[in-house]
């Protein structure tokens, strides 16, 4: 009935068993979910707030909606990845010539399901909601091509990110790293779990990112406002478009090697085993075939998101717009091209590796590139250091480093010395965590007053900024030096005792990272208590230039009265300059919008449990999950009664009621806008 | 671009004008983001092919390509799925120009049972190969090919389940214009499948039985 399932597999009854402070900080894990989940449950039944949850949350299609979820998912898992982080850390730092206090097996579980979090279930839910929310927004449409399909991706992904916590409660996870390399996860090595729950918690998420690849540049070619052409789209549009497109090629790679190696453990099959005419490095390539493009499709969103701030903060158009958009499609192409720069040392020969070592550099060109436009953006123009402005600064000076790391990596007789160690993780967390995190946070608080009505306590957002950047340094700049020592990564015990004054520095880095996390959570706090000080309704706080801020913060559900139209680039800013910005329009129409569906919980919830049953052998549960999963995406193809209509004098009265609020706004000067005065309606000036 | 009527409501192969709900726009989008999809299959199909290439040689001693692929089945396979491609193609033809449903509703069967044979026939190959001992836990080659051709099979019952979907809609929906769209979608996958097995005809049974 349960399959494999037993009490061992509970994390209690094995620290019940044989407490030891290892099996102890195991079993704290799985409370802290537990308690979590009856917590939040509890909380939400006191509150009433069931009914509401489901219609206007869940089962919502509204590509808004489906953003801001998307990075409430981002924010949990970014906090359990990061305690993950701490502990990692912590253990190395201590653990210098004795076991320290995390046994090797738990220790590896750590560095596996913190870098399958940050990637799968931390960065693709942040950069897929910041997406969402924004992309309609910008191209002045009312949603996203397929609404219903945008619910099953969220879900997909919610459910993935279930199953990584239930792996915390159930059982144990994989040993094998994010990338879960065979033949060490093939059943003879790795015959737990662990591997299991990998293979199905990332399959899920990559099917969802498939979709929303789909999605999004389904999206950008087909619902933009008239007249808005391709070099008229802000450029978020465009990497968000570069984005969707390596998706749509690069996750099937992934969903193919997580397969293949399902079809190995579950069927006997000899894919990547190393008997009977396995060839693991086809796992190396299929899963670099993806992993390297997915390195792109993580900061080109955060390239966007630069480009919006500074030029919003510079009050500039940006510089170079069309060299930057040649510079990102030009990044997607190459982005393809270079995955074996992974395996240098795997035995493919001097030509093949000098080849692809070529390749990898010549990314540094349009990355150059986007670096140069978003400096002479900044020049002469009015900067202010706003915290999304600060980070985008502290990108560009980090993320410089980090391409000159990358450099040495990508030369093969370089990368031969420092391969898989600490050299690699301090490069990689520098091009990740400046690349994606700070484009992500710089994002969330540029774009929150849009999403929430109000603005983010700055005070916060800088001591947050200050967290994130001198922990950043702290945790990562010792592990260069390690890594050019020779500290292997992935190591649970160190032997070497002059390693230990770094691994000290980095672990009070990756606390300093913790306490920019916790900074962020304060900074939401504190915003929400005095939201009705910072409210800007009207809309437009920064004075900024794209068609997301050419309606009301909060948008109404439909986003705008009348569909904008569209004659140059910064849609909004020119139309702004030249008083069309806030007038009712001339007639109002009835307005259709898709209606709810409870398909997209129910597939992503039974995905979740298919996947538990294949985890478990529970087959009943598989089988019948599948089922439901293909009966609710059946029912739903037959019913009719999908939309829902606005009606236009709805429409008008909402519109003119958020005309009038802007009527009777005081701008702000773009030097105040920090200021309790700012209500949403910027100060038009030169 | 709301508000629009008559034959604004186009698209290559369907007439929707009768259908004002819908939009250009919609129905154009419908459709392209199903080619997006397609593209996305044909790259999962891709990989497949490039490492059944690379695993050729890993029979690990076991059955290989010359002993138990049989050009006999494949071929008429191949015949079948063309045949089924063809009569969908009718399908979309009643669909454009028929007078009522019942044209598309028949050509739809015939695919149907046209696909349904294909997948016995391929079943039976499978058997066959089971029999001698060529199961795909026997070696790494035979692991590609079994996935590679399966994948293919699975892809097929998708669709003979989709077409019965679609059946039952025209019985209960008739002509409308989610149902037309979505003809046009199936229609879309179908040929993909043909075009997918062909390739597998060549790369996998042609060339196999060439060594
Ligand atoms: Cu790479």
């Amino acid at each position: 009935m349960l399959g494999n399932l037993t009490f061992d597999a509970l994390p209690f009854v094995r620290a019940w068993h044989s407490p030891s402070i290892n099996e102890i900080i195991g079993a704290g894990a799985g409370a802290v979910v537990i308690i979590g989940a009856i917590c939040t449950f509890a909380l939400i039944t006191r509150l009433g707030k069931w009914r509401y949850l489901w219609t206007e949350w869940m089962t919502s299609v509204d590509h808004k909606k489906i953003g801001i979820m998307y990075v409430l998912i981002a924010f949990v898992m970014l906090s359990r990845a990061l305690m993950e982080a701490v502990l990692i850390r912590m253990q190395q730092a201590v653990a210098i010539q004795t076991p320290g206090f995390i046994e090797p097996n738990h220790f590896a579980q750590l560095f596996s399901t913190h870098g399958s979090i940050m990637i799968f279930f931390m960065a693709m839910p942040f950069l897929t909601g910041l997406i969402n929310y924004v992309v309609p927004l910008q191209i002045g449409a009312r949603d996203v091509a397929f609404p219903s399909l945008n619910s099953v991706s969220l879900w997909l992904t919610a459910g993935g990110s279930g199953l990584m916590m239930a792996s915390l409660v159930v059982g144990e996870f994989s040993t094998g790293g994010w990338s879960g390399y065979p033949p060490y996860t093939e059943l003879n090595y790795s015959g737990g779990v662990g591997p299991d729950y990998w293979i199905w918690a990332v399959t899920l998420s990559s099917l969802g990112s498939m979709f929303v690849g789909i999605n999004v540049a389904v999206t950008l070619y087909k619902l933009r406002a008239p007249g808005m052409s391709w070099m008229r789209m802000p450029l978020f549009c465009w990497t968000s478009l570069c984005t969707a497109i390596l998706m749509i090629f690069a996750m099937p790679a992934l969903t193919v090697a997580t397969l293949l190696l399902a079809a190995d453990r579950y069927l006997g099959m000899h894919f990547f085993t190393d008997s009977l005419g396995g060839n693991m490095m086809n796992y190396v390539n299929l899963f670099w075939l993806f992993g390297h493009p997915e390195v792109y499709i993580l900061v080109l969103p955060a390239f966007g998101v630069f480009s919006e701030v500074v030029s919003a903060f510079s009050s500039k158009e940006l510089y170079g717009y069309t060299s930057l958009v040649l510079a990102t499609l030009a990044i997607a192409v190459l982005s393809f091209t270079v995955w074996v720069h992974h395996f240098f040392t795997m035995g493919q020969g001097a030509n093949v590796n000098a080849v692809f070592g070529i390749a990898t550099m010549i990314i540094g060109i349009p990355t150059g590139v986007k670096i140069y436009d978003w400096i002479w953006t900044m020049f002469r123009g009015e900067v202010r250091f706003t915290p999304p402005m600060l980070f985008s600064i502290a990108f560009m000076v980090t993320f410089v480093i980090g391409g000159f790391t990358g450099i040495i990596l990508a030369t093969p007789p370089l990368d031969y010395l420092v391969h898989n160690t600490l050299f690699l993780v301090a490069h990689f967390h520098n091009m990740l965590i400046p690349g994606l995190l700070y484009g992500m946070i710089a994002g969330y608080q540029y774009w929150f007053p849009k999403a929430f009505g109000f603005r983010l306590s700055e005070r916060w957002g800088r001591i947050a900024f200050v967290c994130w950047v001198v922990g950043f340094y702290l945790a990562f700049m010792p592990l260069y030096v390690l890594g050019a020592a020779g500290m292997a990564r992935r190591t649970q015990e160190v032997f070497d005792p002059t390693f230990r004054p770094w691994l000290i520095a980095a672990l009070c880095g990756a606390l300093v990272l913790f306490a920019g996390l916790a900074s962020l959570f304060i900074q939401l706090w504190v915003s929400i208590r005095d939201r009705h000080a910072n409210g800007v309704p009207v809309g437009d706080p920064w004075d900024a230039r794209g068609l997301e801020w050419a309606t009301s913060s909060p948008p109404p559900e439909y986003n705008f009265a009348t569909i904008p139209h569209v004659s140059n680039l910064d849609a909004f800013y020119w139309r702004k300059r030249n008083n069309g910005a806030y007038h009712p329009a001339d007639h109002y129409r009835d307005i259709t919008l898709p209606g709810n569906t409870s398909m997209g919980v129910i597939i992503g919830v039974a995905a979740a449990f298919c996947a538990f049953g294949l985890i478990w052998h529970i087959w009943w549960l598989a089988g019948l999950s599948v089922l439901i999963i293909l009966g609710s995406w059946i029912a739903r193809s037959f019913s009719r009664d999908t939309e829902r209509i606005v009606s236009a004098a709805e429409v008008e009265r909402i519109d003119r009621a958020w005309l009038a609020q802007a009527a009777a706004a005081r701008p702000v000067p773009r030097q105040l806008e920090e200021n309790a005065a700012n209500e949403g309606l910027a100060e038009w000036m030169a | 671009m709301d508000g629009l009527s008559g034959p604004e409501f186009r698209h290559v192969g369907l007439n929707l004008q009768d259908h004002p709900s819908l939009t250009t726009q919609q129905v154009e989008s419908n459709i392209f983001g199903f080619w997006v999809f397609l593209m996305s299959d044909a790259v999962i199909f891709a990989l497949l092919f490039a490492v059944y290439g690379t695993m050729l040689v890993g029979t690990a001693g076991g059955p290989g390509p010359a002993q138990e692929f049989k050009i006999g089945p494949a071929f008429l396979e191949t015949l079948i799925l063309l045949t089924s491609s063809f009569t969908f193609g009718m399908a979309s033809m009643s669909m454009k120009y028929g007078r009522s449903a019942l044209g598309l509703f028949c050509w739809l069967l015939v695919t149907l049972f046209l696909g349904l044979a294909f997948l016995g026939m391929e079943l039976n190959d499978f058997a066959a190969m089971f029999a001698h001992g060529a199961v795909p836990q026997r070696s790494g080659f035979l692991s590609s090919f079994f996935v590679l051709v399966g994948m293919h099979g699975l892809h097929v019952t998708a669709g003979a389940l989709w077409i019965i979907v679609m059946m039952v809609q025209i019985c209960v929906f008739g002509l409308d214009a989610r149902v037309k769209i979505n003809i046009i979608r199936l229609g879309l996958f179908w040929h993909f499948l043909d075009v997918v097995w062909v390739v597998i005809f060549s790369v996998v049974y042609l060339q196999g039985l060439m060594r």
